[in-house]
């Protein structure tokens, strides 16, 4: 029996990655006006955030609702340095501070903080897009886990990080625009990102780097790491005592998991011209976590397709039955952890993917005869299980006790 | 009489207290190079909990552990592992979502930090390793298979194999046998004594059968003290070890 080497891209996930890279570079664009096409963008914003997640929870078992803390600090960030671009000195004269952003002098500030001066800059802005969040969640879980604290603690206190920045950023306006949050931001670098050109410009951009995150996330989810947090999620003690300092993995993908979001966070600024409160708190932070679990907490295109789902589904509705769409939130939400724990990545591959011919699997035609009783036993055991995406933990007892594998026993 | 340094394993004085109650109470015992030795002991004489003690799970509250000389009570889970101790749960613990060849690679002793593991490569050395493993513990037919789908007494054996791919020292099996059917234990029975060359064991076990047919020492536990230490064949006939246990 060969152990196949550790492939990053299997066929089925590159041919995925090939699909999704047509339909938001080729397709959309294609089919959707401008107006459209900038709101998808607004939606793959989230998918930063809900790969971030998929890694982090789905695979780490770490469930974060703070995740918004981070898609906004990384939106703040780049608010910054396209506030201080917008107010220059000729475009503020009239207010009693020419030069300073408008919301601080309306709330009688007449010096620019020390902390805003380094945003002038765009190349400090770009690294302190990733930088601030990662240290930030660096700090978080550094306290947190290496003190063991997991599960539904860790849970509440991202919750709790995220309601205290919100009513930080809310409560100090004149260093953060208070409640409107950053706003009417024009120009990059002299580039003006309301055109239409330039917002094409940027949803190609942010494309360009979703995929790219996407690929990082995928590598990393198909290495020794990706296999490691598995373990965690399932036997953590286990790992412990297999000589691994569990706490160090946690601290890792909590921290890439940040940095997703964040430059999702600076996409969004870029593509829809402000940063607010209102993307960084609890609300929008459990939003993100639907997104995931409804693209599939195990795949990572998945939780692409969730965001644009989930989101084009509230976009629709809310712009007909604004006061239903919380509901159909939460309803959506519960629906999908108790029926589909796999969301829509675990429909695929529970009924549409058995279908697929096999260069779609890329494997010898002779090996797909060879695991048929196993998937007649499992719902979704592909026979090629290192190609397989692991199954969440709360679902697989269930499928694993009724093969016959452990019947025969 | 040896010196101190001669043993493997030296446990002095330990004691652990949850909450005032003494589930290890002043226990004293030595593990000589490659012996095994067993662990007997009622429900709740805290068998469990001298390993939880040895690998670091639990924080003693007085006494010393020492590991050829190296003192274990201060040191980090994963730095004891490092050290040599390998230690297999009470309840087969194992990667049920990976296969069983992912569950021992990620066991072999290579790539412990974040970017160790990030760079890790699963090259000639790892896989003849594992295979080697996958021998000795009869699973090399199974590798490819997912470790949630094995047999109870499989992933018994598929995790002591996660212990051996570390090549410890010191292996502690916490009731490696139950659950396992007659067969299983012989072929396990087997396993132990060919796995122990070079090595120290320690087991915890119930069945009397496997325990005659393996150990060279037994100690038997007793509401955290040690209550007879010896041969099988002369704790068996301890009095005090009748009465308490092997009596009813
Ligand atoms: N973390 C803990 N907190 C409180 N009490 C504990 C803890 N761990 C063990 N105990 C108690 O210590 C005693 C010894 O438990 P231990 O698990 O070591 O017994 P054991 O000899 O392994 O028993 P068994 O044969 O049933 O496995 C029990 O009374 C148990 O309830
Ligand atoms: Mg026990």
């Amino acid at each position: 029996m060969n152990h196949k080497q550790i492939t990053y891209f299997p066929r089925k996930d590159l041919i995925g990655f090939a699909i999704l890279a047509a339909v938001l570079m080729l397709v959309l664009p294609m089919a959707l006006d401008v107006f459209r096409l900038n709101l998808v963008g607004k939606y793959l914003t989230y998918a930063f955030v809900a790969i971030g997640l998929v890694l982090c929870w789905g695979y780490g078992g770490i469930l974060s609702l703070g995740q918004g803390v981070f898609f906004g600090l990384g939106g703040y960030c780049m608010a910054m340095f396209l506030k201080l671009e917008s107010s220059d000195p000729e475009s503020t004269k009239i207010q009693s501070t020419p030069g300073i952003p408008d919301f601080m002098d309306w709330n009688q500030i007449t010096e620019l903080p020390w902390w805003w001066e380094p945003f002038y800059s765009l190349p400090f802005t770009l690294f302190a897009v990733v930088a601030v969040p990662v240290l930030f969640a660096f700090i978080i879980s550094v306290a947190m886990f290496k003190r063991r604290v997991g599960g539904v603690y860790f849970a509440i206190i991202t919750q709790a990080i995220a309601a205290i920045l919100t009513i930080l950023i809310i409560g100090q306006q004149g260093y953060t625009g208070g409640v409107n949050g950053i706003t009417d931001l024009r120009t990059l670098l002299g580039w003006d990102i309301r055109t239409d050109e330039a917002k094409t410009i940027l949803y190609f951009v942010c494309c360009l780097l979703l995929l790219a995150s996407l690929a990082t996330a995928q590598i990393i989810r198909r290495n020794k790491v990706g296999r490691i947090l598995v373990a965690m999620r399932d036997q953590e003690d286990r790992v412990r005592f297999s000589g691994y300092d569990v706490s160090n993995f946690k601290i890792f993908v909590f921290c890439m998991a940040a940095a997703f979001s964040a430059i999702g966070g600076a996409m969004f600024t870029l593509q829809v011209g402000f940063m607010s409160p209102s993307f960084v708190g609890i609300v929008p932070s459990i939003e993100m976590v639907i997104y995931c679990a409804v693209g599939g907490r195990l795949s990572l295109l998945g939780a692409v397709y969730g965001s644009l789902l989930v989101n084009w589904a509230k976009t629709s509705l809310s712009e007909s039955f604004p006061e239903l769409w919380l509901f159909g939130l939460g309803a959506l939400f519960i629906g999908v952890v108790l029926a589909f724990p796999n969301g829509i990545a675990g429909l695929f591959q529970r009924y549409v993917e058995p279908y697929m011919p096999a260069w779609y699997h890329g494997r010898v035609a002779a090996k797909a005869s060879e695991k048929g009783n196993s998937t007649t036993s499992g719902d979704n055991v592909t026979p090629d299980t290192s190609e397989e995406v692991p199954t969440g933990s709360d679902k697989q007892p269930a499928t694993l006790k009724g093969g016959h594998y452990v019947n025969a026993e | 009489m040896s010196t101190q340094n001669d043993f493997v394993l030296a446990v002095e004085g330990l004691s652990v207290s949850f909450d005032g109650f003494k589930a290890v109470n002043d226990l004293s015992f030595y593990v000589d190079e490659g012996e095994i030795r067993v662990i007997i002991g009622p429900n709740g004489a805290g068998k469990t909990t001298v390993l939880d003690l040895i690998c670091g799970r639990t924080q003693a509250t007085e006494g010393s552990i020492r590991f050829r000389g190296k003192e274990l009570t201060k040191m980090k889970e994963h730095a004891i592992v490092h050290a040599g101790v390998g230690r297999k749960f009470q309840n087969p613990s194992i990667y049920e979502d990976l296969t069983v060849f992912e569950n021992l690679e990620l066991s072999y002793p290579k790539g412990y930090t974040v970017f160790g593991a990030l760079a890790f490569k699963r090259d000639a050395a790892v896989i003849e390793e594992v295979e080697r493993i996958a021998d000795t513990i009869f699973l090399s037919e199974e590798l490819e298979k997912p470790a949630g789908l094995l047999s109870h007494g499989q992933k018994q054996w598929l995790e002591i194999g996660m212990l051996l791919i570390q090549k410890p020292d010191l292996l502690m099996l916490d009731e490696p046998v139950a659950g396992m059917s007659v067969a299983e234990r012989r072929q396990t029975a087997i396993l132990l004594r060919r796995i122990t060359e070079g090595r120290s064991v320690i087991v915890i076990e119930h069945d009397m059968h496997f325990v005659e047919e393996i150990a060279d020492r037994v100690t038997v536990l007793h509401q955290g003290k040690v209550l007879s230490e010896g041969s099988m064949e002369r704790v068996k006939n301890d009095p005090k070890v009748v009465e308490v246990y092997l009596g009813h």
